[in-house]
């Protein structure tokens, strides 16, 4: 326990200074989609239900979001609480529809949802379809701080990344994050033990959907857009390559994973289509030789959970 | 002592060395050239735009002037989020002056929005929404080439009057598409025609069939096709193998270039009626500049789009000597105070709403039988003199204009 504090302050002074050195907009970037990936992990490396759906809360929070800063006027904290909102209560009802089924099946359910809610957004109005939510004002957070400036908004991010980070590092750690890692290595047996799985597993979806739907609001802020790409399924196959190439059911994982999806789709940019090729190669390498991801491998290394 | 009135004296000299070229910011004259490399709207643009822009800097004379002009150039996918991504991190990072092309509406309204926070100067040549000079206009923009109510007099205009009164759209579902129909509706109600119907259509759609029989069932006498670059090529290939001009129907390509046209083949496009401001085979001088940008784009003739580029980035750096600053907002307020003059575009101007405009002509394509060297494929229907080709400054509803 003592060595993941050290590692989470660390990681926290890391992402504190880091704008002096590199271009801050990219490193809020690199927090959303950590968070993302992080709310993600908890369902899959903790809970063992793998999700292929998950842009659907990452997108949903960000128009909700956009939608209402810039259409009704929403201070940004009520804006991010809204698209939150907007993320969790759709995790209720999907969560509701998916969890009946396991393994494979989950997964197809939670695509099939997304996909649809996917096809809304593209023709419902208020997203603007193609052209996506723009223009959205950053506004002034609690009256007083103008989140126009870089750096208030970089902090701003970075006190909701730490926030959404902590919030997952103690449900991990609580009974109710035992009780998931039960299930995830044998559902029958939790069950004699007594535990209603369904609401266990339940609770952790919706969790983990409302974590992603703080990401997608702060997201939308961030880049003062909400667009399609956040609802697309090729997102909920980014967050599962970040969490994998990071190291599933590790804390730190999908935030590694996350640096290094984004650094790549960033610096290698200007290869156009070629970077998904570029993902696919790092994916397969990673596949075959270091399983556990960048973070599970040197966990084993130091024979310490990370 | 000594010391210190040396190192004053340095200090004094390397102020007055950054005097003398103090308004170039960090003493170089950056130009992003970003627009679709890969997809649909490659052929438009895509690395020709960037070999035009080349070639501007060259034939200014940048060298030789002593200004440092370099080229960016990105792949924004058609994607909004991509190209305001790229706009942010051009303006933070890199120090991007000017950003020019940009197609694909829903993303040229993005970076609009990027360059008037950064107070950058924006030129789009490439994306066609009437709304960059409309309710969209900003400080920092100026709409170079085409736009969608220029398309639709055109080419929409010049069909009612020919007798197709009634329309049925096919619209590509975004900004760009929506944008046009509209303008082009509006057309049609005005000179006494009907529209009867439209269906949308997503961005970069192989399989239009769909959409093509409900055009039929409408029974339109025109078909309009809000679209553009692949979408468009598709949508007339697909049409014809559904027979809907041989019943009857008549197609009307709403922006077409000469790539799309070259694309189709002269078998299929011929007959088609369309608006652009440029064709390389006008003048001499279009005629000489073309043939040196085909040498260098691998054969393939300029679109208007890549005469576009050439011209605004010409404009800009004419612009960027006479204010000696390439300080955005400036230098916009520049390229609007200075008469434009090139030799594909001939002599023009910038309003006051950032809308450049020159003539706009209508063309008609070839047939196979009249077309005598490569590329031979327009001819010139009408020509619409500049002061008409455009939204009159005052009904756009920009508030820069007063």
């Amino acid at each position: 326990m003592r060595h993941q504090k050290i590692a989470l302050v660390i990681m926290a002074v890391l992402f504190a200074l880091a704008p002096l050195a590199v271009y801050p907009v990219f490193i809020m970037k690199v927090m959303t989609f950590a968070l993302f990936a992080c709310a993600f992990n908890l369902l899959i490396g903790y809970g063992g239900l793998l999700s292929f759906g998950h842009a659907m809360f990452l997108g949903t929070a960000g128009y909700a979001a956009a939608h209402s800063a810039k259409v009704w006027g929403f201070p940004p904290e009520l804006a991010i609480l809204f698209g939150t909102g907007a993320a969790a209560l759709l995790g209720v009802v999907t969560g509701l529809l998916a969890i009946r089924r396991q393994g494979i099946y989950f997964a197809m359910i939670t695509l099939a949802l997304a996909q649809m809610i996917y096809f809304y957004y593209l023709q419902v109005k208020f997203t603007g379809g193609e052209d996506g939510i723009q223009a959205v004002p950053r506004g002034t957070l609690f009256g007083f701080i103008d989140l126009s400036n870089i750096w208030a908004m970089y902090y701003t991010v970075l006190v909701i990344f730490l926030g959404g980070f902590l919030a997952i590092y103690r449900v991990i750690h609580s009974p109710f994050g035992q009780v998931l890692k039960c299930i995830r290595e044998n559902e029958p047996r939790a069950i004699s033990l007594g535990y209603d799985t369904t609401r266990y597993k339940l609770l952790a979806f919706v969790i983990s959907a409302t974590l992603a739907g703080l990401a997608g609001a702060t997201k939308a802020l961030v880049f003062q857009l909400a667009s399609l790409t956040d609802v697309h399924w090729t997102m909920s196959g980014e967050v599962v390559l970040m969490t994998l190439l990071g190291g599933l059911g590790t804390i730190f994982g999908p935030v590694v994973g996350a640096l290094i999806i984004i650094s790549m789709e960033n610096y290698l940019a200007q290869l156009g289509a070629w970077v998904t090729i570029v993902q696919g190669v790092i994916f397969v390498v990673c596949v075959l030789t270091f399983r556990r991801g960048v973070i599970g491998e040197l966990a084993s290394f130091l024979k310490k959970p990370l | 002592m000594h010391a210190t009135r040396k190192l004053s004296g340095a200090v004094i000299l390397a102020l007055a060395a950054m005097g003398a070229q103090a308004q170039v910011s960090d003493g170089v004259i950056k130009i992003g050239v970003m627009n679709d490399m890969s997809s649909l709207y490659a052929d438009i643009g895509g690395p020709g735009s960037v070999t035009a822009a080349r070639m501007a800097v060259e034939d200014f004379g940048a060298a030789k002037k002593g200004m440092k002009v370099e080229i960016l150039s990105a792949d924004h996918q058609n994607k909004p989020d991509v190209g305001s991504a790229i706009a942010r991190q051009w303006y933070d990072v890199d120090k991007v002056d000017a950003i020019f092309d940009v197609p694909t509406s829903s993303v040229a309204l993005a970076v609009n929005q990027v360059t008037r926070d950064k107070g950058k100067a924006f030129i789009v040549t490439g994306a066609a929404t009437s709304d960059l000079t409309g309710k969209a206009c900003s400080p920092n923009t100026i709409h170079w080439l085409y736009d969608t109510w220029m398309l639709a007099n055109g080419t929409g205009g010049a069909i009612v009057k020919t007798g197709g009164d009634s329309w049925f759209f096919i619209t590509a579902d975004y900004a760009f598409g929506h944008a046009l129909e509209r303008d082009t509706a509006e057309v049609v109600k005005k000179n006494g025609g009907k529209v009867l119907g439209a269906v949308r259509a997503p961005l970069n759609t192989q399989d239009f069939s769909s959409f093509l029989l409900q055009a039929q069932a409408s029974k339109a006498k025109i078909i309009g096709l809000a679209n553009a670059g692949g979408d468009t090529i598709n949508s007339i290939k697909q049409a014809a193998e559904f027979g809907i001009v041989k019943g009857g129907q008549n197609l009307a390509g709403l922006l077409v270039f000469i790539t799309d046209v070259h694309g189709l083949g002269l078998q299929t496009a011929q007959g088609l009626i369309l608006t652009e401001n440029f064709y390389w085979d006008m003048n001499d001088q279009t005629r000489a500049w073309s043939k040196r940008f085909a040498a260098r784009n691998g054969g393939k003739y300029p679109s208007m789009d890549h005469a576009g580029v050439y011209s605004a980035v010409l404009h800009y750096l004419k612009a960027v000597e006479a204010a000696k600053t390439d300080e955005g907002t400036k230098i916009i307020a520049q390229m609007k105070k200075m008469p434009t003059d090139d030799p594909l575009f001939g002599k023009g101007r910038v309003r006051a709403d950032g809308r450049k405009i020159h003539p706009a002509y209508l063309f008609e394509v070839k047939k196979p039988s009249e077309s005598k060297y490569p590329y031979d494929y327009y001819k010139v229907r009408a020509t619409i003199p500049a002061e008409q080709a455009f939204r009159p400054e005052k009904e756009g509803g920009c508030p820069l204009v007063k």
